[in-house]
């Protein structure tokens, strides 16, 4: 079976609890399906960084999947009428990571913000958005 | 001889720069996810631009990599499309 990373963005007046009813009724179409959810992560209420359908934040949860594609085919079938889901993405994976993926481990990194590591963009690098083309630095 | 002397150590002596290395190649360099925000943020300018890999020294297999991560990031919501 293939394996999927799966995350999905719940509307923003919808409890976490209802987010995990959701997950759970996921869970069940992908089991009848013959898949099974190895990991389940719910990160929380976020902010969106655009408005997606109107919405300024949502819930978002990740679910690691090793299911057969029709399994997944008819879960996505189902979260495009659900109203509930305002987005959801599908990826598919070689291996599935363990443990807490980087979106839970950034909180306790957030506090130390001093350190900075390589600053890609040297002042304003979008000025060169038009026309001109630097020539290639070394 | 003397044409190479000219560019490499006198003529471009006080703006020479060290030849920067991919950040992503090497030992224990970061693996390309596109969940983690911190380390995709620092390769998007302020607009929210991706930033050209000439610039970064990113290799133009982990730029690819990076720039697809990004944009998966920014159809999740976690990323921005366009800042003002």
């Amino acid at each position: 079976m293939a394996l999927y990373e799966h995350i999905f963005l719940a509307r923003q007046d919808v409890s976490a609890q209802q987010v995990e009813e959701l997950t759970n009724a996921l869970t069940e179409v992908l089991a009848a399906g013959g898949g099974k959810v190895t990991k389940n992560e719910y990160w929380g209420l976020k902010s969106l960084s655009y408005r997606i359908k109107k919405n300024r934040k949502a819930h978002y949860s990740l679910l690691n999947i090793d299911a057969p594609s029709a399994a997944v085919a008819e879960m996505e079938r189902q979260m495009r009428i659900n109203e509930d889901i305002l987005r959801f993405m599908t990826v598919r994976v070689d291996e599935l990571e363990e443990g807490p993926s980087a979106m839970m481990q950034k909180r306790d990194r957030d506090d130390r913000d001093g350190e900075r590591g390589g600053r890609p963009d040297r002042g304003g690098a979008d000025r060169f958005g038009g026309g001109e083309r630097r020539p290639r630095r070394f | 001889m003397a044409i190479k002397d000219l560019t490499t150590s006198q003529a471009r002596r006080p703006f020479q720069r060290r030849r920067k290395t991919c950040p992503f190649s090497g030992e224990n360099a970061p693996k390309i996810d596109y969940k983690d925000v911190r380390l995709l943020s620092r390769y998007v300018s302020e607009r929210g631009k991706i930033v050209p890999s000439r610039i970064t020294a990113v290799s133009a297999l982990k730029q690819r990599e990076l720039a697809r991560a990004i944009k998966r990031a920014r159809f999740i919501g976690i990323m921005p499309y366009a800042l003002s």
